[in-house]
C-alpha cells in the first residue's frame, strides 16, 4: 500500500501579491512503503516545496497530502507526531545546528519526542553509527566539525527520530566528491538496514543512479514523469531539454550506439557499461570477420 | 508568516509615482506626514487624506497590498483607540461605567488618532512600495549630505542603510527556513507557557546569528577586494536628476500642506 500519496497537491507563494509563482501544480504521487526514490528537477522545479508538504510544513492551497490513509491536516494535532513519522532533512541543514556539542543537537529531536533518557542515547547512538560520526565528534561543537561532518551530523539530527519515511533534499550539494560518496552510501546502507522509505531529492542523475528503485521528475511544479529509474534513464533526450544533465556514462553509452556497438538504451552505471562491453567484444571474437 | 509581512518591500513598476525622484519622494512623505498632523480640525486632515489617495492612485499598485502592511499593526491602532476613549474625559459624556466616562472628545480624538496612524503608515508604506531600497538610500545620502561639514560619516551611515534594507528579505527567508527545519524535528513554538516559548526560539536565534555573522564577514571581505573605500573618490553610476515632474509635484505638495494649515487656522 502507499504509504504517501498526494492528490492535485497545489501550493503558490506570495500568494495575491505581483511576485505570486506556482511552486507546485497540481501533483499526483504515489509513494511505496520501503521504497528508495529518486527526485530530480532543475533549480526551482519545485522540489523542495514539495517536499515540505509531505511532513506539513506548508499547507497546500489545494489538494490534500495522504499519509497512511489519512489526510494529515484533517487533525492538525496529529501534524506533530507526523513529522516525526516522517523525517525532514533541509537543504544545507547544517545551518540548523545550534547546540553545543554533536551530542546534544543530535538528541533535539528525540528529547522534543518525549523520550526516556536512555531510549534517547541509544537513538542518538545508532544515528552517529549511521553517518559514522564517532565518540570523540559527538563532544565536540557542530561548529567546529568539518562541512561534511556538519552535513553528517544534521543528517544524523534526523535520522535519530526513526521515522518511517526519510526525505533528504539535496544533501550532496556543495560537498566534494569524497563527501558525496561517503552520504550517499551511509544513506544507501540506512536504507538496507532499517527498510525505512527514502525520498532522495538532487538535480544530479550520476547521484541516484546507483541506488533508486524509481524515480520522479519535477519539471516547472509539474510531475513530468515518475517512473522505474531504467525508464526514466530511457528517456535522456528529454530530461536534457529540461534542464537536467545525464550521467556521463550514459552518453558515451548513446554515442557508441550511434556508432553501430549493440549497447541497451539505458546503461547509467559504469559497471553495467563495462558488462555489456565485455560482452559486445566477445561476440565480436567468436563472430571473427565483423569489426 | 514572515512571508506576510510587506513593509519595506519594493514593488516594481512604471507608475508616475515609481518615476519619481528618490530625493522628492522623500521630502513629499514628511510633508505629507505634517500635513496629517498639523492641524486639530477634520477639514484639514481631509486634506491630507485626499492628498494619499490621489498618490496611491497614481501608484497603480493593488490596495490590498497597503492592508497587508496595516494588518500587523492593528493591535496597536486599537489600543491606542482604547487608551484615547478611556483616558481623554472631556465633553458630552455618552456613557459613564464607574470612573471610566466615554465622551465626546475621547472618541473623536481616538478617531482621529487612528486615521491618522492608519493613513500614515499607507503614506509612509507608498515611499518603499514605489523606490527601490538602493534610490532611497542614495536619496538620503544626497539629502543629508549638508552634514558632511559637521563631519557627520553621511556616507557610511547610507551605506549601512543598504546593507540594512538588503538583507532584511535574506533573513526573513533564513528565519523561515530554520523553524520550518526546527519544525521539522518537532520544535513546538505554538503551546507551552511563555518560559517554554522563549526557550524554543533558542535553536532559531543560534544559528540565525551565526549565519548573520558569516554573511557579515563574508560581504566585508567582497567589499575590500573590490577595493572599497567609504566615499573617498566614489562616483555613481545612476545619477539623480530632478526633471519638470519632481517640481510639479513639489508645488502641488506645498499647495496642499499650505491649504491644510490655512484650513486649520479658519475653522
Ligand atoms: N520562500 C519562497 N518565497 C517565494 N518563492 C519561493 C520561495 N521558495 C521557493 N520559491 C519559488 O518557488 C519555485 C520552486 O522552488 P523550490 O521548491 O525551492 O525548487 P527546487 O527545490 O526544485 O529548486 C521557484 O520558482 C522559487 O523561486
Ligand atoms: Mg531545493
Amino acid at each position: 500500500m502507499a504509504i504517501i500519496r498526494t492528490e492535485k497537491l497545489t501550493y503558490k507563494y506570495s500568494e495575491g501579491t505581483p511576485f505570486e509563482t506556482t511552486a507546485v501544480d497540481h501533483v499526483d504521487l504515489e509513494i511505496e512503503e520501503g521504497a528508495f526514490i529518486g527526485v530530480i528537477g532543475s533549480t526551482g522545479s519545485g522540489k523542495s516545496t514539495l517536499m515540505q508538504h509531505l511532513n506539513g510544513l506548508l499547507r497546500p492551497a489545494s489538494g490534500k497530502v495522504i499519509f497512511d490513509g489519512m489526510d494529515i491536516w484533517a487533525d492538525k494535532s496529529r501534524l506533530r507526531d507526523i513529522r516525526f513519522q516522517i523525517g525532514l532533512v533541509f537543504q544545507y541543514p547544517e545551518y540548523q545546528l545550534f547546540e553545543d556539542t554533536v551530542y546534544k543537537d543530535i538528541a533535539y529531536g528525540p528529547a522534543n519526542m518525549g523520550l526516556s533518557e536512555s531510549e534517547i542515547n541509544e537513538r542518538v547512538l545508532e544515528a552517529a553509527r549511521f553517518v559514522c560520526l564517532d565518540e570523540q565528534q559527538l563532544s565536540q561543537s557542530p561548529f567546529a566539525l568539518s562541512g561534511g561532518q556538519k552535513r553528517r551530523a544534521a543528517i544524523a539530527g534526523v535520522m535519530a527520530l526513526r521515522p518511517r519515511v526519510l526525505i533528504l533534499d539535496e544533501p550532496t550539494a556543495g560537498l566534494d566528491p569524497m563527501g558525496r560518496e561517503d552520504i550517499l552510501r551511509e544513506i544507501k546502507a540506512y536504507h538496507r538496514e532499517t527498510g525505512c522509505t527514502i525520498l532522495f531529492v538532487t538535480h544530479s542523475m550520476e547521484d541516484i543512479a546507483k541506488c533508486t528503485q524509481k524515480i520522479l521528475v519535477m519539471d516547472h511544479g509539474s510531475v513530468f514523469c515518475y517512473d522505474d529509474t531504467a525508464a526514466v534513464f530511457r528517456r535522456a533526450e528529454e530530461l536534457e531539454k529540461i534542464g537536467l544533465s545525464v550521467p556521463q556514462i550514459t552518453k558515451i553509452c548513446s554515442r557508441l550506439r550511434e556508432r553501430g556497438i549493440q549497447l541497451d538504451d539505458n546503461i547509467y552505471t559504469v559497471k553495467e557499461a563495462c558488462r555489456q562491453l565485455a560482452e559486445c567484444y566477445n561476440k565480436r571474437k567468436a563472430g571473427g570477420t565483423d569489426a | 508568516m514572515l512571508k506576510d509581512i510587506t513593509i519595506g518591500q519594493y514593488f516594481p513598476g512604471s507608475s508616475l509615482l515609481h518615476k519619481l525622484d528618490a530625493r522628492f519622494k522623500i521630502v513629499f512623505t514628511l510633508l505629507y506626514i505634517v500635513m496629517l498632523f498639523v492641524g486639530d480640525s477634520f477639514f484639514s486632515l481631509a486634506i491630507g487624506i485626499a492628498y494619499c489617495i490621489f498618490a496611491l492612485v497614481l501608484s497603480r499598485l493593488p490596495v490590498r497590498l497597503f492592508w497587508k502592511s496595516l494588518k500587523p499593526l492593528l493591535p496597536i491602532l486599537i489600543f491606542t483607540v482604547i487608551l484615547n476613549v478611556i483616558f481623554i474625559t472631556d465633553g458630552k459624556v455618552y456613557f459613564q461605567l464607574g470612573i471610566f466616562k466615554i465622551t465626546e472628545d475621547g472618541i473623536s480624538t481616538a478617531v482621529r488618532m487612528a486615521v491618522r496612524i492608519i493613513f500614515l503608515i499607507i503614506g509612509s508604506s507608498l515611499l518603499t512600495y514605489t523606490t527601490s531600497p538602493i534610490q532611497l538610500t542614495d536619496a538620503i545620502e544626497r539629502l543629508l549630505s549638508p552634514l558632511k561639514k559637521l563631519h557627520f560619516p553621511v556616507h557610511s551611515f547610507a551605506m549601512m542603510m543598504t546593507i540594512a534594507l538588503r538583507f532584511i528579505p535574506t533573513l526573513m527567508e533564513e528565519t523561515d527556513k530554520i523553524i520550518a527545519a526546527q519544525k521539522a524535528r518537532g520544535a513546538n513554538f505554538e503551546s507551552g507557557k511563555l518560559i517554554d516559548k522563549a526557550k524554543a526560539l533558542v535553536p532559531v536565534l543560534v544559528p540565525l546569528f551565526v549565519s548573520a555573522f558569516r554573511r557579515a564577514e563574508e560581504l566585508a571581505t567582497a567589499m575590500e577586494c573590490r577595493c572599497y573605500r567609504g566615499d573617498i573618490g566614489r562616483t555613481k553610476m545612476k545619477q539623480m536628476k530632478s526633471s519638470c515632474r519632481d517640481w510639479i509635484a513639489l508645488c502641488i505638495t506645498g499647495i496642499m500642506l499650505a491649504g491644510a494649515i490655512a484650513v486649520n487656522t479658519a475653522f
